[in-house]
């Protein structure tokens, strides 16, 4: 506890640092994987080998990998912070997560439902975003959820390229107290406070619209 | 002008030739129901007519445009070309009056009170009403197909397709579907093409039956002629068939 009230102000600098780049990582991964999931059930097949190319390099190359390559090379020609490299890392590699899922989801709508949409004289974009997508994400959601969670607990790597994280900040307080043990308990407690909440919420939300549906 | 025009339409599922030689006018107003054993291609014609699936040789011409132009906006012909499934496809995620509102809604930005209004009078007039504000998931298999039907009317189309309505049903289901139908079919101007087994509504309200076999159109008769003298042997078989049921 003493640990816990001398060093307060710099473990919450790490959970608000934590929390900002899972806030954007997850947002951001949400669009671009929601994107790319499209790409790949386009009509087109160049526009869906894109989209494939994508996921298959974001989602088999480790996160660390992705995060140095941000760090090391791209911030020599784009100027980035640890957290910045780390965040974008985070980003795209769930993103390619999140394609996956959301392009299961797709798949498992009816194709009846596409076509009755076209036949009722909507566009393929229309008959996506009113009809397709709605379905689709309520069948993703649980998966959803796992990959938020991942998300939040994934973006320790930030701690590798000094990104100001949680992880981070627990390093910095253990090697100086030398409390590691109580350190990384009190690390862990914090990274709970986010996806204990975010579990039970997406639970709710699951629950939610099954009664809707 | 014809309302559809098939001129030389040839058809491929890869080396599969679905559709040989289609030559066929439907004019506006006109009732017309196509028959034939399954896998004739039945199915697959009325499919050519809003696109949904591609020919690849000859004409088609839809409202005066040619669908196998590539210029041609296929959602501008589905605007106006309605389409009733065999499964209804109907949209899950939506109320029974937001599947009939949905469309009008996006796609003819018809506003919000005249979209209501033109709903409700639709689903009263297909027996809905009280369904208004149910999940397609509430409703029977009957409901579902006169709820589509609705959503198919909502656009006011120039012409309705039916893809085997009814085949899909409980057998006491079909009779309300049925009445829907013969009710459209009394408006001079809309134009249908109706794929089914129901011979005795083809009896009762087509202007003029066709019957397939193996992707060909081999027989073109008014409704009397067909059922009283066909040509075909195979017709006359096919009849014959179907009568046992």
């Amino acid at each position: 506890m003493a640990l816990l009230e001398n060093n307060f102000p710099t473990f919450m600098q790490g959970f608000g640092y934590t929390l900002l780049s899972s806030i954007i990582a997850l947002i951001g991964s949400m669009i671009l994987g929601t994107g790319f999931a499209i790409m790949q059930i386009m009509p087109q097949v160049w526009i869906r080998k894109i989209g494939n190319i994508y996921v298959q390099i974001f989602r088999n190359i480790p996160l660390l990998v992705i995060t140095f390559f941000f760090f090391l090379v791209v911030s020599k020609y784009v100027k980035m912070s640890g957290f910045t490299s780390g965040t974008v890392a985070l980003m795209l590699y769930t993103s390619a997560f999140i394609a996956e899922t959301v392009r299961a989801g797709i798949l498992s709508v009816d194709a009846g439902q596409m076509e009755g949409a076209r036949a009722n004289g909507l566009s393929f974009g229309q008959a996506l975003r009113f009809i397709i997508l709605p379905q689709a994400f309520r069948v993703a959601l649980p998966s959803l959820g796992n990959q938020f969670i991942n998300l939040v607990k994934n973006s320790s790597i930030l701690a590798f390229v000094g990104g100001l994280d949680l992880m981070y900040q627990g390093n910095m307080i253990a090697a100086t107290t030398f409390e590691t043990f109580s350190t990384y308990i009190v690390v862990g407690i914090f990274y709970l406070i986010i996806t204990l909440p975010l579990s039970y919420y997406m639970q709710h939300l699951e629950r939610k619209l099954k009664h809707a549906a | 002008m014809p309302m559809i025009e098939f001129k030389n339409v040839e058809k491929y599922y890869g080396k599969f030739h679905a559709l040989k030689n289609i030559n066929l006018k439907i004019d506006e107003g006109e009732t017309v129901v196509l028959i034939g054993p399954s896998g004739s291609g039945k199915s697959t014609l009325i499919r050519t007519i809003n696109g949904l699936e591609e020919i690849q040789e000859g004409q088609l011409l839809v409202n005066g445009f040619d669908l196998h132009d590539p210029k041609t906006d296929m959602n501008r012909i589905r605007k106006n070309v309605g389409m009733v499934f065999q499964h209804f496809n109907l949209y899950n995620n939506k109320s029974t009056i937001e599947n009939v509102m949905l469309a009008p809604r996006i796609v003819l930005k018809r506003s919000e009170s005249d979209n209501k209004q033109t709903a409700m009078a639709l689903l009263e007039k297909v027996g809905l009403a009280d369904k208004a504000a149910n999940m397609p998931s509430e409703l029977s298999g009957g409901q579902k197909q006169r709820a589509a039907i609705a959503r198919s009317l909502a656009m006011k189309p120039k012409a309705l397709l039916f893809d085997e309505p009814t085949s899909a049903l409980d057998p006491e289901m079909i009779g309300d579907v049925l009445d829907v139908m013969r009710d459209i079919a009394k408006d001079s101007s809309m134009t249908m093409l109706v794929v089914t087994h129901e011979m005795s509504f083809a009896k009762a309200v087509a202007d003029r039956v066709i019957f397939m076999a193996d992707g060909e159109i081999l027989e073109d008769s008014s409704t009397k002629e067909f059922f009283e003298n066909p040509k075909e042997e195979r017709a006359k078989k096919f009849l014959s068939q179907v009568a046992d049921h």
